[in-house]
């Protein structure tokens, strides 16, 4: 055998050896079945939502207190199908929705540049930095009085406290979000020519991602937490009757299954969008960067 | 690029003339820290690798090997001395892949192109022909987090030769994977490396490694790293790491380092 001939055997065995380990070391993404996601992440917080109304219908029907403290689920239910039938159930869901979505958009457009301000210029970041943080920590339910003197009762009143309750949690998202982003990826980017701007579309920015999202998230519940509290809190006819207003409305009636229904409603608008928005969004960034780990 | 901070005019060739080389380095230094206080943590480089050679840089921990490559791939300045790469701003491969989670391996490889100035309209082909190269084919829209370490390290080597550099630096690239992946890997390196006429200067802990690899080995003492001794290999490609020629050679050089490091003894 001729010397060209070893080294001819052992390229090619060389690639059979190379093909062979890519075959046993990729392992196979399954995705898991739909019933098996019904199983395990639905039914669980479903049962839960059954547990409670059976603790309640029980408390109810044991008459641990008076009816109009404690009215039953269909006495809520009731609630319900009266604002229905009266049809503005949905004028006052979207009234607060409406307030709440755009004030929230309006957080994403100005924590974003503050967010990325923040991030990458020091002396910035030293001065505004723990403001930031500190707003964070303050419920915004404080803004409102200022904000009613500053504006008056109406919607700029309530979009100022939604922007104070979410823009500093967007930010801080952004910011943790780039402050996490791994050297390694940075130097990469340098090596393949990527600084400056280039470097923030190309690495920085999608690798600062899944932190901003999250930050995105917790803008969401702070908004919608600041704006319920400040609709609690001021009343105007100029601003339309909201989940807010109505739930102030039934303590005023005394109507205690209205007060429960319009908890209820609060409660649920806030866990839908992000139950249809976010969380979908968030998953999806998360599981194509291989970040989400299947539970078994 | 050339990084000129003070000129000198003696720059050492190993051996090839003067405007023939891929990389040069003459009298480097690099002191971290306020100079005068911090130890050098490099003294006095001179290296040249000639366009197309393969030279392994081989050292214990503590020599500056990856703080000369990271000089070299221009992300660090030198405290004197220059580095001259005329081909423009080399390739670099690091341990840690560093492909980047939120592309497929086709888009980082894509990316690079993008950055390096290709037309859109030939990316995708150009990232598909690369992928072929690392024997990659079918994993264009694959997920950084769906392959295999030693595959990742091929598609890191794909978006490396991206850049159309005809250098390649590699710090310890297959220092993280398991001996049968690193072999394969080592084959993968030698064909790329005769088929693309590529100058690669490969940093490695280890001897055997560098000896399997390369044309000449540099080893590198500690603190400071200075350039201790060289060899030539002459043994032909592909090499056999368990081969005797390489195991030979390796014993002579893991003498030497050993002896290197003895240095350090505090007594």
């Amino acid at each position: 055998m001729s010397s060209t001939d070893t080294l001819r055997t052992s390229a090619d065995d060389a690639a059979g050896v190379e093909a062979g380990l890519d075959a046993l070391e990729t392992v196979p993404l399954q995705r898991t079945p739909v019933t098996v996601v019904l199983r395990r992440k639905v039914l669980p917080p479903v049962l839960g939502v059954v547990v409670v109304l059976a603790v309640w219908q029980l408390a109810y029907s044991l008459e641990l207190t008076t009816p109009d403290k404690l009215p039953s689920p269909a006495d809520v239910w009731d609630s319900l199908t009266e604002l229905w039938y009266a049809g503005t159930l949905f004028s006052i869901i979207w009234t607060s929705v409406w307030r709440g979505l755009s004030g929230f958009l309006l957080s994403v457009l100005i924590g974003t540049p503050i967010g990325l301000l923040v991030a990458q210029v020091k002396p910035v970041r030293a001065a505004l930095g723990p403001v930031l943080s500190g707003l964070q920590s303050l419920p915004s339910v404080a803004w409102v009085p200022a904000a009613v003197i500053w504006l008056g009762i109406n919607n700029s009143a309530m979009y100022a406290v939604i922007l104070l309750g979410a823009v500093p949690s967007i930010a801080n998202g952004l910011i943790a979000g780039v402050d996490q982003v791994p050297p390694v990826f940075l130097r990469a980017g340098q090596t393949l020519g990527a600084t400056g701007l280039r470097g923030a579309r190309h690495i920085l920015l999608p690798a600062a991602l899944p932190g901003y999202l999250a930050g995105l998230k917790q803008g969401w519940a702070f908004s919608w937490r600041s704006l319920m509290a400040a609709e609690l809190i001021a009343s105007s006819p100029d601003l339309g009757l909201g989940l807010g207003r109505y739930l102030e409305n039934q303590r005023e009636f005394t109507n205690m299954s209205g007060v429960l229904l319009g908890i209820l409603l609060i409660l649920t608008v806030g866990v839908a969008i992000d139950l249809l928005f976010f969380s979908p969004l968030e998953r999806h960034v998360l599981r194509s960067r291989g970040l989400l780990v299947t539970t078994r | 690029m050339t990084t000129a901070l003070t000129t000198s005019p003696d720059a050492p060739g190993a051996g090839h003339p003067d405007g023939d080389f891929a990389v040069r380095l003459s009298h480097v230094h690099k002191t971290f820290g306020r100079p005068g206080t911090a130890a050098p943590v490099l003294d006095d480089i001179s290296l040249t690798v000639a366009p197309g050679e393969f030279v392994t840089l081989l050292g214990a921990s503590g020599c500056g090997k990856s703080t000369l490559l990271n000089l070299v791939a221009g992300l660090d300045r030198p405290t004197s001395g220059t580095i001259d790469v005329p081909g423009g701003r080399p390739a670099l491969m690091f341990q840690d892949h560093a492909l980047f989670p939120w592309l497929t391996a086709g888009k980082n490889i894509e990316l690079a192109l993008r950055l390096a100035g290709v037309a859109k309209a030939e990316r995708q082909a150009e990232a598909e022909r690369l992928l072929e190269l690392v024997r990659l084919g079918g994993s264009y829209k694959k997920r950084v987090h769906e392959l295999s370490g030693g595959m990742r390290q091929r598609v890191a080597l794909a978006r490396s030769l991206a850049q159309g550099s005809q250098v390649l630096l590699m710090d310890e690239p297959f220092a993280a994977l398991d001996a049968i992946t690193r072999d394969v890997l080592h084959n993968e390196i030698t064909r790329i490396w005769a088929e693309r006429r590529l100058a690669v200067l490969f940093v490695t802990h280890n001897v055997r490694e560098a000896v399997r690899l390369a044309e000449r080995v540099v080893l590198l003492s500690s603190r400071p790293g200075r350039i201790a001794r060289e060899w030539r290999i002459d043994l032909p490609q592909p090499r056999r790491i368990e081969s005797a020629g390489v195991a030979d050679l390796s014993i002579e050089i893991t003498e030497e380092l050993r002896g290197e490091i003895r240095r350090h003894v505090q007594h």
